[in-house]
């Protein structure tokens, strides 16, 4: 099996494992328990806590646990805005942003934001001086994605977010880095929030993490016990947190070298695929991720396309596997450019992909597409 | 006294000989479709079945009950209420009372006590019942009228060898039981019309295996596994079906290759005939059925099915929403919960290839003619029918 669907989700590695698995047989404590027993699973979770907010460039209690990215980022749009509502109606993003930030904004309108989407140009980069007018004394909060989920193109978040500081410091900056948690290094020098997923980064699914810088005033949106400073209740996920800082403590120490392989994964796979007529990179070449590949095929369903490869044992995507029940085509793609999104096929990798595959993959496509193209609609 | 759910069951009276064996289908079918619901008890008594928990500490969950056995085809219609073993009149009347009351509490309505007594050795009459009961509930609730014509409320009493009261009464589809000796092959897609066309047929006692023709990579595991879902939904109202999936690839690029796009529906829709009769020979089907509604799309002219039907030549091809508007369709497929499935968005073999203008109006002589010059099309049909696999839902 080729698995080239990592940003959809991805394996859980074995320390990640190892690190649940200690927490559902051993330390099955409620942290929360005043018992030793229940002290001994807390220090696991404050460890787990520890290592990602040292991998980010954090303290511990900037950090709080959710079941995952959409619900981090939903903590931020709605923490926020409800915390600062007085200061200010204006809130940006960019109409790029994944479904589980997009839809939040929708609902701000609804409930009377001024909402604004940042302009971007044709391969998706924010249009800076453009952005630059829009911030005032009105905008309370920004939410802009780091590593987009569907073409892997990065955004500025370092210039984007000073930016926004020196024209409205009291503006909330978010940043959902979903994609590039682990991936990615980023500065937190200007942001104030940051969302990240466990099972991107081969952690277990059901967990994830905001940072929210110190001082920051968050409205929590459930309520219960004391865990997680109010903000958060309900009994922490023990597993899935110490698999997330098992995960994250794997995925920081090899950054730098899991980055130079995928990046020769995804070369080998776009050099190998150059010979074939009708192929497109979305996104911006010098401004992507090399952990996503995403490619229109003139002329072919990415559905089709999609089934083809995986008669072949190859997994990669249409558009966001979030969106797919919704057979909602590609929205960035379609927002960029409405006669590819049909026929794109997202391939994303991990550090556990190799050449070997992506060669592999590439052969099978150039044989695939042709044939593919031959039985159209007529 | 203990809580029951009556079953009656229409038209299986009249079938002679083969009533027993059809009641007992009947009956499997409930136990079967009640299992997942707990340990409930399905028993034979004169012209019903009666329903009630086996252990008496469990408690009767009538909504739960009643929509799974109201669903089953055959069923006309389930009334929950109580049977009593001890039937003298006191306690028929006592009872009766009691269920007046709890169901009905005091409210100003008319009412009438309605009884049928097959047990004719009881020692009164079922005027005598109704009227020795009615008169009793009368003077214990205030408020209250009879109403012999046009009653709120209907008390029925049954006297058989037990006695049952009731009051509500849940229609059911009706139609037949399905019976084994009967059985069709139903084409079916993951569409909207032909689960309709699989239950409307299943309720006339036809007892149904489906044939669904898979396209990969042109149709997805999901598609294949809606039709699935479509087929397991079906089985709640017949007890059980037997879904052939055929790789149908092969043919259908053969079709591409071999025909002119305009009428290339067509063709996939004979070899989908072709198929199916074959797989329902084997499975001794007495007929194939479609979803096929005249005039709703271009192969559903009555020229298109004019041209298609000659595909299949032993057995009868049943097209039950023939003269059905599209809404009714739609209608059924709600009532019966397949239309949600149906709406699901992938897409099936159909409609991957279908020409941007088909031809509405084909001629069966010329698309014979063309057919007979598709090389290898019967060899393929055979190849695929050979590696068809089953399920059974």
């Amino acid at each position: 099996m080729i698995y080239f669907d990592n940003a959809s989700t991805t394996s859980v590695c074995d320390a990640a494992y190892e690190a649940a698995k200690l927490m559902l047989t051993k330390y099955y404590a409620n942290p929360s328990s005043l018992h030793n027993f229940g002290l001994e699973a807390e220090n696991k979770t404050e460890e787990a806590k520890s290592i990602i907010a040292s991998s980010i460039g954090a303290s511990p209690d900037e950090l709080i646990f959710t079941s995952g990215g959409t619900e981090a980022n939903n903590t931020a749009v709605f923490g926020i805005t409800q915390a600062y509502r007085r200061k200010g109606n204006k809130v940006i993003t960019l109409p790029t942003e994944h479904p589980s930030v997009l839809e939040c904004f929708k609902q701000l309108k609804e409930r009377g934001f001024d909402v604004l989407y940042a302009p971007i140009d044709d391969k998706g980069n924010i249009i800076i001086n453009e952005f630059e007018k829009m911030i005032d004394d009105d905008v309370i909060f920004v939410s802009i994605m780091s590593v987009n989920n569907e073409i892997g193109l990065i955004q500025n978040t370092d210039k984007i977010g000073k930016l926004i500081k020196d024209k409205n410091p009291e503006t909330i900056f978010h940043v959902d880095n979903v994609q590039g948690f682990g991936k990615h290094r980023l500065c937190l020098k200007y942001i104030d929030l940051m969302s990240m997923s466990a099972h991107k980064i081969h952690g277990a699914k059901g967990c994830g993490a905001l940072y929210i810088k110190k001082g920051t005033k968050l409205k929590s949106l459930i309520f219960g016990g004391h865990q997680q400073g109010s903000v958060r209740p309900g009994t922490e996920n023990t597993p899935g947190i110490c698999a997330m800082g098992a995960a994250c403590r794997e995925a920081y120490k090899n950054i730098d070298e899991n980055l130079n392989k995928v990046k020769q994964v995804r070369d080998t796979l776009y050099d190998g695929l150059l010979g074939l007529d009708g192929v497109f990179v979305n996104g911006d070449n010098k401004n992507s991720s090399p952990y996503i590949l995403s490619l229109s095929f003139k002329g072919i369903k990415g559905e089709v396309l999609l089934h083809s490869l995986e008669q072949y044992g190859i997994y990669a995507s249409t558009g966001s596997a979030c969106s797919l029940k919704a057979k909602k085509r590609s929205s960035v793609i379609d927002f960029l450019d409405k006669s590819r999104a049909d026929s794109t096929v997202r391939f994303s990798f991990s550090a556990e992909n190799n050449t070997e595959q992506a060669d592999y993959c590439a052969q099978q496509i150039k044989k695939i597409v042709p044939v593919l193209r031959q039985y159209k609609r007529r | 006294m203990k809580d029951v759910l009556l079953v009656k069951y229409g038209e299986i009276a009249m079938r002679g000989k083969n009533r027993l064996m059809i009641e007992n289908n009947l009956i499997k079918t409930i136990a079967k479709n009640l299992k997942p619901l707990g340990d409930y008890l399905t028993t034979r008594e004169q012209g019903r079945f009666v329903i009630e928990c086996r252990n008496d500490k469990d408690i009767f969950d009538y909504d739960r009950v009643i929509d799974v056995v109201a669903n089953i085809l055959g069923v006309t219609a389930v009334c929950p209420g109580i049977r009593l073993e001890d039937c003298s009149i006191e306690n028929i009347r006592k009872m009766a009372l009691k269920h007046f009351k709890e169901n009905f509490g005091e409210k100003n309505l008319t009412f009438k006590v309605e009884t049928k007594r097959s047990n004719k050795k009881y020692p009164m009459t079922s005027w005598q019942i109704s009227s020795d009961v009615g008169g009793y509930i009368l003077n214990a609730v205030d408020g209250i009228k009879v109403d012999v014509h046009n009653p709120d409320v209907t008390i029925m009493v049954e006297i058989r060898n037990y006695s049952y009261i009731y009051s509500k009464i849940i229609k059911g589809f009706g139609g037949l039981p399905i019976e084994a000796s009967a059985k069709a092959t139903l084409l079916m897609s993951g569409g909207i019309d032909s689960p309709v066309a699989g239950f409307l047929s299943a309720k006339r006692g036809i007892e149904i295996d489906a044939v669904y023709f898979n396209s990969p990579p042109y149709t997805s595991d999901r598609a294949k596994q809606k039709v699935i879902d479509l087929a397991k939904r079906l089985s709640v109202f017949t007890g059980g079906i037997r879904l052939y999936i055929v790789p149908f690839t092969e043919i259908q690029l053969h079709i591409y290759d071999c025909v002119p796009p305009e009428k290339m529906t067509v063709f996939l829709k004979r070899a989908m005939l072709k198929c199916a009769e074959k797989i329902a020979l084997k499975n001794g089907s007495l007929a194939l059925i479609t979803g096929d509604s005249v005039g709703q799309v271009a192969s559903q002219t009555l020229q298109a099915i004019n041209a298609i039907d000659s595909a299949c030549s032993q057995l009868p091809v049943l097209r039950p929403l023939c003269a059905m508007d599209k809404q009714d369709i739609v209608d059924w497929a709600r009532k019966i919960k397949t239309y949600d499935i149906s709406i699901r968005p992938y897409e099936d073999c159909c409609t991957v290839f279908v020409a941007k203008h088909p031809e509405t109006k084909p001629k069966r002589a010329i698309i014979e003619k063309i057919e007979a010059q598709i090389p290898n099309l019967e060899e393929l049909i055979d190849k695929a029918v050979n590696i068809t696999e089953f399920i059974d839902v």
